[in-house]
């Protein structure tokens, strides 16, 4: 275990697959996120509720999707819904984790899919909260995959898209939303981060192979926090890598980027 | 009353007043009468400059693409677009600079397939006023229309920059105090949503997931329906059960088999992924571009001839062995 040779999308693949608990639900897209969902139900959370914003609930994916609302995204599955369906089960509180991007990332996880620059007269126009924003305010925990580089995570997000912990501890319960839920972890191709339960700042939990806190931090605009043990991230075993190679992405969509 | 705690900076781009609108719907035709017509009468006759117009299924899956198309070859101009779960439809439109207003859920991007850069351009230029909303604030708008209500109260979008510029407020519940967001009712002028079956008269069936539609065939003033097929209406009859918008919603029914191409019609045809990557690419450069819609849509007929420019029956078929996990062997 451990000696096999991966690529860098494999390992944070794993890395966000173990996360997810059997017997929960959660919100994906498509990429990385679903390849992970995947994963983890034919590793170790056969009873894992995966279901799609559009309105596909509970799949049996037969490939990769290419949009979260494509034919595959409802085939087999036990119900093809609504967008309200879904929503409104995530803020029913029966979703518990979604994942999520973003151009930018701050230490409180607030996330920017919408500008670079001012809104008014933006340097870079994105799409917009799409349902970033939904999954980030009304599941009980946000998932993020995305490359270590300090352009990414910075200070200050030039827009607040989609909420993190906003300034800090109980602002998202000050703000309104939901009791409980926010930001959960950050998986890279350095490290998985998680939060500070006191300060909600993001800290480093976990490093990959070959890397050091060093090297995470100097790919990082803002400054990180350790966990009291910061460990090495388990390496995806032979098992892992056979699910991901030969059943979730046999065509490398998303393991060959 | 609610006390308002907060309220967006954004422009409401229409009038919530639930009364205005019952006065529109009790006006609203309920004969049933034959509504078949061409995309292109439908858009001439139901598509007015200056309208908000808003279009069904998600992204580049299940979409009018003719009446997007159209819309842009009879030169509408300036629209407010719900750009809502919008992708190819978006970029057929922006294509077009049909639109000056938009409400901002999901624009510009194709989702895993890159951002449009000649969408982008027009949404960097100014020429667009904007609104920001989500996926699910948009479709709590036309669920309150649909309702027949003025807003619908709901728990994500607060403490954002994305509450900042939408126009929302944030209020407080007047049984517990807890803070709701409230969604002003959105109902469009014009609507269009493709679906698999319908009659006539407007009677219309959708196969898998309906994303917003069932909600945004109720909020629509006035509605375009394409088919893919149009089928009797004793069909309809004999199975009532899978009617999901009734006839007197509607006000045009267009038949356009392979009418979501280059999107994907579920259970019938898969996206032209390699169609698609071709916009991306050739938007790159305005001048490629402003040849490529040429030849694509503005000097094209109808919607057929797009479909004979873009590899016809040979092409679908291929698409639709992909829908189905057919293998061709290469034969495809």
């Amino acid at each position: 275990m451990g000696m096999a040779d991966y690529n860098t999308m494999e390992m944070m693949i794993c890395a966000a697959a173990r996360n997810l608990e059997d017997g929960k639900a959660v919100a994906v897209g498509t990429g990385a996120p679903c390849a992970a969902a995947m994963l983890a139900q034919k590793a170790h959370a056969p009873n894992l509720v995966i279901i799609f914003e559009a309105g596909g609930v509970a799949p049996l994916l037969p490939t990769m999707p290419i949009s979260v609302g494509d034919s595959r995204t409802f085939y087999k599955a036990v119900m093809a819904s609504g967008m309200c369906e879904v929503m409104e089960t995530i803020q029913r509180g029966m979703v518990d984790y979604c994942f999520l991007g973003g151009a930018q990332i701050d230490m409180y996880g607030n996330l920017n899919s919408t500008v670079i620059g001012d809104w008014d007269k933006p340097k870079v126009r994105f799409p917009g909260s799409g349902g970033a924003n939904d999954f980030g305010s009304l599941a009980w925990r946000i998932m993020v995959i995305t490359p270590q580089d300090a352009r990414r995570f910075v200070e200050r997000v030039d827009f607040i898209t989609t909420p993190g912990y906003l300034d800090g501890p109980g602002a998202r319960e000050r703000a309104g939303l939901p009791a409980g839920t926010g930001p959960y972890k950050v998986i890279t191709d350095m490290a998985v981060m998680g939060y500070d339960p006191e300060t909600k700042r993001m800290r480093v939990e976990s490093i990959h192979k070959g890397y050091t806190f060093e090297d995470v931090q100097a790919k990082t605009g803002f400054e990180l926090l350790k966990a009291p043990e910061v460990v090495e991230t388990p390496e995806p075993t032979e098992e892992e890598l056979r699910l991901l190679r030969e059943e979730v992405d046999p065509n490398r969509y998303i393991i060959g980027r | 009353m609610f006390e308002v705690v907060a309220q967006g900076e954004g422009p409401l781009f229409m009038d919530p007043d639930a009364d205005k609108a019952r006065e529109f719907f009790r006006t609203k035709n309920r004969a049933m009468v034959s509504k078949v017509m061409t995309v292109s009468e439908a858009v001439g006759k139901f598509v007015h400059d200056g309208d908000y117009l808003a279009i069904g299924g998600f992204g580049a899956n299940r979409i009018p693409t003719a009446v997007c198309h159209e819309i842009v070859r009879q030169r509408k101009k300036n629209l407010i677009f719900a750009g809502h779960t919008s992708t190819h439809d978006f970029q057929i439109l922006a294509a077009g600079e049909v639109f000056n207003r938009c409400d901002i859920a999901y624009i510009i991007g194709l989702e895993a397939r890159g951002l449009s850069p000649n969408a982008r351009r027009y949404m960097e230029s100014g020429k667009v006023e904007c609104c920001e909303w989500t996926n699910y604030a948009m479709a709590c708008r036309l669920k309150a229309a649909a309702m027949g209500v003025s807003f619908l109260p709901a728990r994500n979008l607060m403490g954002t920059d994305t509450f900042k510029r939408s126009a929302a407020k944030i209020v407080k519940c007047p049984f517990t105090g807890e803070q709701y967001v409230l969604y002003p009712a959105l109902w469009p002028d014009v609507s269009a949503i493709h679906v698999h079956e319908a009659d006539i008269y407007g009677n219309a069936r959708i196969k898998g997931i309906s994303i917003a539609d069932l909600e945004l065939a109720r909020a629509s003033k006035r509605l375009i329906i394409t088919t893919e097929r149009l089928i009797p209406n004793e069909e309809i009859r004999s199975d009532p059960t899978a009617t999901v918008i009734p006839y007197y919603l509607v006000d045009a029914v267009c038949e356009v088999p392979f009418g979501s191409y280059p999107g994907n019609m579920p259970y019938e045809y898969f996206s032209d992924e390699d169609h698609l990557r071709q916009w991306l690419t050739v938007e790159k450069d305005p001048e490629e571009f402003r040849k490529f819609l040429d030849k694509y849509i503005y000097k094209t007929r109808d919607f057929n001839q797009y479909l004979e420019l873009c590899g016809g029956l040979e092409r679908i078929n291929q698409l639709r062995a992909v829908e189905h996990l057919i293998d061709l062997g290469g034969r495809g």
